[in-house]
């Protein structure tokens, strides 16, 4: 018999204390391990994606507005520009490739995006990858009222090639809003895992010219992705100075990862707060370890007390009682990353709902390693206390009968 | 050489008055081993603190502590533990069995402390107690009797040279009293352990042959007892 089966049976003795307290500790971890890895993930992933553009022109206002509603499809657009605009920036011998788009409508609260067929065959969204239509359907035509979904998009909606919809004024869905025109779904876009996935694409001359716009938009877009020639950083200063610093009418939104990563940074405090909580939670965790051994240590110091009696050393139940601590937080941390997985879970659907950003809740972080270890740690450091009084118990005092 | 020889030893607590109140004074005392010797004194004359000195589990004021050829009380306590596992059984008036063990664990627990757990003796030292069907009960599945027989078990397990039984039939009726402690002393026997049994039941002690009262080894100028 060695001291992990003193450890063993003890937890065992004190199951439901130990099943609490593994509990916390398992909240503690899972709402640390997942704050961290969402955190983590979503700032990668909203700082990485860029639909393969390196920058969007837009109407004169705030670069981030501009990029979530270009890029991630958030967020309603700061203003039009014209199609003079879009022209304009196509020609700059510093574009490589500029597509434009417009927004405005909705089907059920996706939002419509129209662009030119251009954005399809010429871009790509991750290196080497293009959009692409699933089987059995197409693109649209840019002549005609047909509708291309996102995968997430049709899902949700149901779309199926062949489906007809009528579109809805505005971003956000209001059934009074319905537009007369009808469009075809002549295909499904294949799973991209980008924000692409949940909208529903339509030729940009669709939205320009639909019912019930003001016909002053008809020449006019929302914004224009832009690929400067192979990413150039001396371009994409030069035309952050052509638009933002000599220019007052449009904003160059440039680059995009940088834009978001102001984001991320007036948000940070935001970050900051929820991991003090996470530690708060895992301080909390580890007192309730304390609390659960030394509210037993009265009835444990008869124990200790026939242990040292029968031989053992104080060193040995000190050991035990450490060891114990450290083992409840073990529990609680292997629990811990089924908490981990659930949460990752729901908030991966949440947020592929809400920005079509896809988390991967199997993916590593660095903090699967270190948040059970330092959780260990915190239990072993919690069973201090109720180890020195172990340490401390007089043997003959606690080995009198029990009248 | 006897197996345990005490000599001069002193052993005071504080009382609530803040004064020490003198628990042992033993002149001088020595038990051949595999010999069984039983004291007799009455509650609260110290028999339990006598035994706990032996046993190194309490440390005395003066005096001396010879066990199996080691002197106890100038022991560091980890030594004192070792020797005390090794070398001495305890037979507590309460049981003191471990609640969360089976009877087969609260005997290789001790062994572990020991020279090593030996689950085949263990089994062997349970059955020959009358405990073969139980070893894997736990003592609040156990009636007072077959506790007591657990205890005894378990202080066998170590194969000690010196087994102490405090009042071991202090919580059994007189039938399994005397069952009991024909038990203690026919497994000391068998295991060549000597028994220092303290009690001050007088059925118990007619069991012995030699039979010393307590206060005399506390209070005669020199009184050897080896039987």
């Amino acid at each position: 018999m060695t001291i992990w089966s003193i450890v063993t049976k003890s937890l065992r003795q004190h199951a439901l204390s130990t099943c609490v307290t593994a509990l916390c500790v398992a909240l503690a971890g899972g709402l640390l391990m997942s704050i961290w890895s969402v955190e983590d993930q979503a700032q990668a992933a909203f700082t990485g994606v860029n639909a393969g553009f390196d920058a969007v022109l837009g109407a004169r206002g705030s670069q981030l507005q501009l990029v979530l509603n270009a890029i991630f499809h958030l967020e309603s657009s700061p203003g039009n520009l014209a199609w003079s605009d879009y022209l304009d920036i196509q020609k700059n011998p510093n574009v490589e490739l500029a597509i434009p788009m417009g927004v405005g409508d909705n089907y059920h609260g996706y939002r419509l995006v129209g662009t030119t067929l251009d954005f399809f065959h010429r871009s790509q969204y991750a290196p080497g990858k293009r959009f692409k239509v699933a089987p059995g359907g197409r693109l649209f035509d840019a002549t005609l009222r047909e509708a291309v979904p996102g995968s997430f998009a049709a899902r949700k909606l149901g779309l199926k090639p062949g489906d007809k919809f009528h579109p809805f004024h505005g971003l956000i869905f209001n059934e009074r809003n319905q537009h007369s025109e009808t469009y075809l779904v002549v295909g499904v876009l294949e799973p991209s895992n980008t924000p692409a996935d949940r909208v529903i694409w339509i030729p940009l001359e669709g939205v320009q010219k639909m019912s019930g716009h003001d016909p002053k938009a008809a020449d006019q877009i929302s914004a224009v992705l832009v690929k400067l020639k192979g990413g150039s950083t001396l371009a994409g200063f030069q035309m952050d100075l052509l638009y933002n610093k000599q220019g007052n009418r449009l904003t160059f939104a440039w680059p995009i990862g940088r834009v978001m990563a102001d984001l991320f940074d007036k948000i940070g405090w935001f970050d900051r707060v929820l991991t003090l909580v996470c530690y708060l939670v895992a301080i909390v965790a580890a007192a309730s370890i304390l609390a659960a051994i030394y509210n037993s240590m009265n009835e444990r110091r008869r124990e200790i007390a026939i242990l040292r009696a029968l031989g053992a050393r104080r060193i040995t139940v000190v050991v035990a009682i450490l060891l114990e601590a450290a083992s409840i937080s073990a529990l609680g941390a292997a629990a811990g990353f089924a908490i981990y997985g659930a949460i990752v879970m729901v908030v991966a659907e949440v947020m592929r709902a809400q920005t079509g950003i896809v988390l991967d809740p199997l993916k590593f972080d660095l903090v699967l390693l270190w948040a059970p270890a330092v959780l260990i740690l915190l239990g072993a450091l919690a069973g201090t206390v109720p180890a020195l009084k172990a340490y401390r118990t007089e043997v003959a005092e606690h080995l009198a009968p029990i009248s | 050489m006897p197996l345990l020889e005490i000599s001069q030893l002193k052993k005071s607590f504080t009382g609530p008055d803040g004064f020490a109140q003198k628990a042992v004074d033993v002149k001088y005392f020595s038990l051949a081993a595999k010999t069984q010797v039983a004291l007799q004194g009455e509650s609260g004359c110290g028999k339990t603190t006598l035994l706990h000195l032996i046993a190194g589990i309490l440390k005395p004021d003066s005096g001396s502590i010879l066990v199996a050829g080691q002197e106890m009380s100038k022991l560091r306590e980890p030594h004192r533990d070792r020797l005390r596992a090794g070398t001495i059984g305890y037979i507590f008036q309460s049981f003191n069995l471990l609640q969360g063990y089976t009877c087969l664990d609260n005997v290789l627990v001790a062994m572990s402390f020991g020279h090593g757990a030996n689950r085949g003796f263990a089994e062997a030292l349970l059955k020959r107690v009358g405990l073969g069907e139980r070893l894997h009960h736990y003592p609040r599945q156990l009636s007072t009797g077959q506790q007591q027989r657990a205890a005894v078990a378990r202080a066998l397990a170590n194969r000690p040279k010196l087994v102490l039984a405090d009042e071991p039939t202090g919580n059994l009726d007189q039938r399994n009293g005397q069952a009991s402690l024909a038990l203690i002393r026919q497994t000391c026997h068998e295991n060549n352990a000597a028994l220092l049994l303290v009690s001050h039941d007088r059925e118990a002690l007619s069991q012995f042959d030699n039979v010393q009262q307590f206060n005399q080894i506390s209070h005669s100028s020199q009184m050897e007892m080896s039987a």
